[in-house]
């Protein structure tokens, strides 16, 4: 019974049927990317049409582009911001802390649909209220100021609101293991805080650092109903685009699409994989 | 000094009042107001409070009740299939967990709109089960037997395909967080517990169960709030007679039958609802430590 023990072949037997549930959507997402006509449930040859002619969709391209690059800012964002956070958090009387870190995990712990409705109406009720305000000013002043609308702005802060609180989650608990005698020692030895901040702290709490951004990518890259309701009717991600497209018929184009982020970051996962084997091996040779 | 490096956390602090607590407060304002037309002629509106949002509610307890009823059964399916998975998981081999956890988390990054609309080709009337099902001869069997005359099993368009979907979607919200916390059980405790003769039911029964609680909870809420509020899966999976609260909350805000006030109640219910049933659930783990996520 032992955690040491490893299951039996009936055990694996389920985890295989489990991982084939997982797998067997994305099996067959992927398969029809490559199939010679519209049908998402005939076969009729093996093609790369759809891979071309995804290139030359500007409305795919485009949410491509959007989706990339809101994840992309959000997540280098929302790791600065959340890793200070956390530093002012760690610091703080629990007074102050607890209270704040309840509201921090608000919107992890609420519906996306609440957040996204919630965020949307803010936006549109403060933007009304901007534009009121500009066109007054075009009345009365005759200064001009540019007027706002939901849009890649709201969008990215959206993400940036959802995302923090992962980071900060990822962050904490490196923040709570490291030694806190690590930094008095750097400044005993002559550093000043913010030197013990790049040399000490940031080394120590990296991995909670970078596993903060990972999450917050995807999570990014994942989310379409926040994004749905902040995004207003001109900006579009991936997800969106699909959706818009779910009432009729998805293209297959959107299976090639999904199929080259997937392969992509598959590819990815078992270099880095590869790698850190590697990396552990050369380890264990030096160590003979 | 202390204190001082505490000002780090201001710009966040100020970012959460603005972009998490300013917006709920407007959604509880709206959900108690109303919008209306104080003079017919000059077609002028004006703001008033209202509790007539909530009266309004009444007539969708149909799809407040289908919405709880099939984020209950999602979750309790997930928790079936996902806390045997999380403890085979936690006992393989430390390169089989990695990996594990790799293609656990890799699907998120084919979209999932996408991967239940994959679902929906699977479970088509002509379909890829379907069509599989008559090739093996399954479908004239089950008639020859019941006496029916089926062309195809229906499965899209039923409630089944929406749990399914959703159990799909949010499993390994379950996995994840139970596996976390079994995989860093201290093996000692077990092993001294073996010593003492138990036997290995009694092991899971008074150890591994009551040690994994916090994961379990945490997984719960993880799979039942997305399940109780999704409009995606139930808009693909389930058509258009399937409508849950998350379809209804949409509507408001996008939808033909525009009524932010009317959404934001109903956002407000749902919100409260959640919490109290967390609150309760808690309850049972309380003195646990607070249960992780990821």
């Amino acid at each position: 019974m032992s955690l040491k023990q490893r299951p039996s072949i009936w055990g694996r037997l389920f985890m295989g049927l489990v991982f084939l549930f997982l797998y067997a959507p994305i099996f067959v997402l992927i398969v029809f990317s490559f199939n010679n006509s519209k049908s998402r449930t005939v076969w009729n040859g093996f093609t790369l049409n759809w891979y071309v002619e995804l290139f030359r969709d500007s409305q795919i391209m485009n949410s491509l582009y959007t989706t990339l690059l809101v994840a992309l800012l959000s997540a280098v964002i929302a790791t600065i911001a959340g890793t200070f956070a956390s530093i002012g958090f760690y610091n703080m009387k629990r007074r102050w802390r607890d209270p704040l870190m309840t509201v921090n995990n608000i919107p992890m712990m609420n519906a996306d649909i609440v957040t996204g409705v919630s965020l949307c109406l803010f936006f549109v009720a403060a933007f009304a209220g901007w534009n009121g305000f500009v066109k007054w000013m075009e009345s009365t002043y005759r200064l001009t100021a540019p007027r706002l609308s939901l849009g890649f702005g709201t969008l990215l802060i959206a993400h940036i609101s959802f995302n923090i609180p992962y980071v900060i989650l990822s962050v904490m608990p490196k923040l709570r293991q490291m030694d806190k005698n690590l930094i008095d020692a750097a400044q005993d030895l002559g550093c000043t805080w913010m030197q013990a901040f790049w040399k000490v702290v940031v080394p120590e709490i990296k991995p909670g650092i970078i596993n903060g951004m990972l999450i917050a990518f995807t999570m990014s890259v994942d989310d379409f109903v926040i994004s749905y309701f902040t995004a207003g009717a001109k900006t579009s991600t991936l997800a969106m685009t699909i959706y818009g497209m779910a009432k009729r018929r998805i293209s297959p184009k959107m299976n090639a699409v999904s199929t080259l982020l997937f392969v992509t970051v598959l590819i990815l996962l078992i270099i880095v994989n590869v790698r850190q084997a590697h990396q552990e091996k050369a380890m264990a040779k030096q160590k003979k | 000094m202390k204190s001082k490096r505490s000002l780090l956390a201001t710009p966040y602090v100020i970012w959460m009042a603005l972009f998490t607590v300013i917006p709920i407060l407007m959604m509880v304002v709206y959900a108690f107001t109303q919008e209306i037309v104080v003079d017919a002629e000059t077609g002028e509106k004006a703001v008033r409070f209202t509790l007539n949002n909530f009266a309004q509610m009444g007539a969708y307890t149909v799809v407040f009740l289908r919405s709880f009823k099939l984020a209950l059964v999602s979750t309790a399916v997930c928790l079936l299939i996902g806390y045997p998975v999380a403890y085979l998981m936690a006992k393989e081999g430390p390169q089989f967990q990695k990996i594990a956890m790799a293609l656990i988390m890799l699907p998120m990054w084919m979209n999932f709109l996408l991967r239940t609309y994959a679902w929906m080709s699977i479970l088509e009337n002509t379909g890829l089960l379907n069509r599989l099902f008559k090739a093996i001869g399954l479908i004239d069997l089950v008639n020859h037997i019941m006496g029916t005359n089926l062309q195809f099993f229906p499965m899209i368009n039923t409630q089944g395909a929406v749990v399914l979907g959703m159990v799909y979607n949010y499993l390994p919200f379950m996995i994840l967080p139970i596996y976390s916390v079994i995989v860093k059980l201290d093996n000692s405790l077990l092993e001294a517990a073996q010593d003492l003769g138990a036997g290995s039911s009694r092991v899971f029964r008074k150890i591994i169960l009551p040690l994994s609680l916090p994961g379990v909870l945490s997984g719960i809420t993880m799979v039942f709030v997305p399940a109780v509020s999704t409009f995606a899966i139930s808009r693909l999976l389930g058509g258009n007679n399937l409508m849950l609260l998350g379809n209804l909350i949409e509507m408001q805000f996008v939808g033909t039958a525009y009524n932010p006030h009317l959404g934001s109640a109903i956002s407000l219910v749902m919100m409260v609802v959640v919490v109290i049933c967390m609150a309760v659930m808690n309850r049972f783990g309380e003195g646990e430590e607070q249960a992780v996520i990821l």
